[in-house]
């Protein structure tokens, strides 16, 4: 069961039918069971429930999950597989230390691989769906998996199966969520 | 939140519509009239419709004329919305978006331009989920457009009820189209819904049609109680 996190200013199905059910439907695609949850009720022993979650991404204008950080604070102890969407990646990044920058992205950008990763398409490049006003500056530790012409696109841990990316996979790159799910299932054996 | 919807009297935006007013507050739907038939942006047939449809939901219209050019039409639907704020200090646009990032992103961008939140509830819907969720919430669309095979002209008028989804799923599986009409085979007018006061009669109508395409112009129509 994949636990899909809404990261939306509040619970409301306007943005989990355009954040959260798009990612649900590829997990679905990809042969696994989904759960809904929203980001205020969430914590740590849950997470440690599910075989993996999802962070989902929200609207441009809502920053409302990266001024409560401390809401996140399980991620830094539940040994779950992670991967961050969009203000997901943000919320991750933020959770181990990371930073944001102001930095706006709409539409098709060109994604350039730099370390070729199962998470990622395999070309050296990709064109991904961006919707995001922030991007981040990784944890000291972090991995930087991916890049576009602005900002860092995609980002691991260093050990543990935790990822994040800016793009929105769920529109035209479901593969890496199929790739995430595969590596989340992996880790769990 | 206060809203405006962008409404091209099409079954995608009036279900947005009807998403969207189950938690925030409708205060407008926002139109622009291409005079391109081939705009970029904008659904073309009947827009004129939509000022029957904002009546029949006690919903107010702000309506804007472009030329439908590419780079003027972006400018346009930025007036309109634009307008909208000021008029009706909206807080936001929804839109019925549901595949398609070209139409998507430019009004993201507009709405971050004016500091508006932007909300797309059919975003990558399950077109099947959606196309029956459509029909048994009480919404009564035609075809009012067709652009491709193997649509034939009595698709022109033709209800989208569940014997019209029955064929729509045959010509999805046998052809590739898609059942929501995302790649242009068809586009739709509504004509009631859920939360209209009265449904639309088409008073008069004419169909032209050429090379596999075709269009049902509403020449006359009027409210009915319901």
């Amino acid at each position: 069961m994949i636990l899909l996190a809404g990261l939306g200013y509040r619970d409301s199905a306007l943005l989990s039918n355009e954040f959260v059910r798009p990612v649900g439907r590829v997990v679905k695609r990809f042969g696994d069971a989904w759960m809904y949850r929203h980001f205020t009720d969430l914590s740590g022993d849950q997470a440690g429930d599910y075989d993996a979650v999802i962070l989902c991404g929200t609207a441009l204008k809502d920053t409302r999950c990266l001024g409560e950080t401390e809401r996140f604070s399980w991620l830094r102890v539940a040994r779950v597989p992670v991967l961050g969407i969009s203000a997901g990646m943000q919320v991750l990044s933020l959770a181990f230390g990371g930073s944001l920058l102001p930095c706006c992205e709409i539409g098709m950008e060109e994604v350039r691989v730099l370390s070729p990763h199962p998470l990622l398409p395999p070309s050296p490049s990709f064109m991904a769906y961006e919707l995001h006003a922030h991007s981040t500056v990784p944890p000291a530790d972090w991995i930087s998996l991916a890049v576009s012409k602005n900002c860092i696109q995609a980002i691991s841990h260093p050990e543990l199966p935790l990822f994040g990316v800016l793009f929105h996979p769920e529109v035209r790159n479901e593969g890496v969520i199929g790739g995430f799910l595969s590596i989340a299932h992996s880790w769990k054996q | 939140m206060r809203v405006g919807v962008l409404c091209s009297g099409g079954k995608d935006s009036l279900f947005a519509c009807f998403c969207a007013m189950q938690e925030e507050e409708i205060s407008c739907l926002i139109t622009v009239f291409p005079e391109n038939p081939e705009s970029y942006m904008f659904h073309t047939p009947n827009l004129h419709v939509v000022a029957l449809q904002a009546k029949a939901s006690g919903i107010p219209l702000v309506a804007r004329q472009s030329s439908g050019r590419e780079d003027e039409e972006l400018q346009d639907l930025a007036l309109a919305i634009r307008e909208a704020r000021e008029k009706y200090r909206i807080d936001g646009v929804v839109t019925g978006a549901l595949q398609s990032v070209y139409q998507s992103s430019r009004v993201q961008r507009t709405c971050r331009d004016l500091g508006l939140w932007c909300f797309n509830p059919l975003w990558y819907a399950d077109p099947g989920s959606y196309m029956e969720t459509l029909i048994s919430s009480g919404f009564r669309a035609i075809v009012s457009a067709v652009g491709s095979e193997p649509f034939d002209p009595s698709w022109l008028g033709r209800s989208l009820d569940l014997s019209a989804l029955l064929d729509l799923r045959e010509y999805a599986e046998k052809y590739g189209t898609s059942l929501t009409g995302e790649g242009g085979e068809y586009e739709t007018l509504v004509l009631d819904a859920p939360f209209f006061r009265q449904s639309i009669v088409i008073e008069e109508a004419e169909t032209c049609w050429r090379n596999y395409r075709g269009v049902l112009r509403v020449a006359r129509a009027r409210l009915e109680e319901k």
